[in-house]
């Protein structure tokens, strides 16, 4: 039964969104268009699984969640200090600089969204991943001190995203 | 009726704020002139100025009574795809050298942009 259920859902938690993203499409909330969208939900993740043979092992999506408020509330803040730099900051005086973050996370999804949550946050750009993966090139906007900021993605993302993935 | 006036007054709040850092997002494009420092201000602040052009678009939707939610879809692909993106303009600006080498990694070898072959590098 488990077994018939995996091979049928492979990724459960991308059908429940699958499903939701097509029912937000439809605007409109109805028992065709869950049912419509619980098909597309099962066929899709089968169709394409052989490009990711993968699931994360122990996701824990409710530990997601606060960890999207915090983006979202760094994002924010974040955004106001970046509208400042670029009014006020003379292009001369501009302390750009490449930060080097170790990363103990090791599975590629935590890693992606390790690097699209720092992209996203302004004022730090992901930029590159060293070639075996243990080391993520980040480009700070100005800053005066880029171990600081080091330090505070470690502890602010870093040690959130191990406890989600673990 | 005081409803409507209200939702139309966060309308245009909320719009104003978005051009405003979109408008600000510009200014840093066309401010800095590094590459990589250029990459920052689009990205960014655009983020938040998009974000906010939807949120008054799904105010606007639910105060002429027919609400819409789509735009919190397109909030969550441009979530996904922005930081994408950016992350292969600043690749290319690794590969070309458009900017400062990156000091290297202390582990493993080099920058995965950087590990090509002797011939392909751009000059």
């Amino acid at each position: 039964m488990a077994r018939a259920f995996h091979w049928l859902v492979p990724h459960p938690l991308l059908t429940v969104i699958l499903t939701f993203v097509w029912m937000l499409l439809q605007n409109e909330l109805s028992a065709g268009m869950v049912v419509f969208g619980l098909i597309l939900g099962i066929i899709i993740p089968w169709g394409t699984s052989i490009w990711w043979p993968d699931t994360p092992r122990g996701f824990r999506p409710a530990k997601m969640i606060g960890y999207s408020l915090v983006v979202i509330w760094d994002i924010i803040i974040a955004n106001i200090q970046v509208a400042w730099i670029v009014l006020t900051v003379p292009t001369a005086k501009l302390k750009p600089a490449w930060i080097v973050v170790p990363l103990k996370l090791r599975e590629p999804e935590a890693i992606t969204m390790l690097a699209g949550t720092i992209t996203l946050t302004p004022g730090t750009v992901s930029a590159d991943l060293s070639d075996e993966g243990h080391s993520l090139l980040v480009h700070v906007l100005h800053t005066d001190d880029p171990d600081g900021v080091r330090d505070d993605i470690e502890t602010r993302y870093e040690a959130r995203l191990l406890e989600i993935f673990t | 009726m005081t409803l409507v006036i209200i939702g139309t007054y966060i309308v245009s709040l909320s719009l104003i704020i978005g051009s405003g850092f979109i408008l600000v997002g510009v200014i840093g494009l066309l401010k800095f002139n590094d590459p990589m420092t250029r990459l920052h201000a689009p990205t960014k602040v655009g983020t938040v100025g998009i974000g906010m052009l939807l949120l008054a678009s799904i105010i606007h939707s639910f105060d002429i009574g027919k609400p819409s939610t789509h735009e919190l879809l397109i909030m969550a692909f441009l979530f996904v795809t922005a930081p994408i993106s950016a992350n292969f303009i600043a690749k290319v600006n690794i590969h070309r050298r458009a900017c400062e080498t990156p000091p290297s990694p202390p582990k493993d070898g080099t920058w995965s942009t950087l590990d090509v072959p002797e011939e392909d590098v751009a000059t």
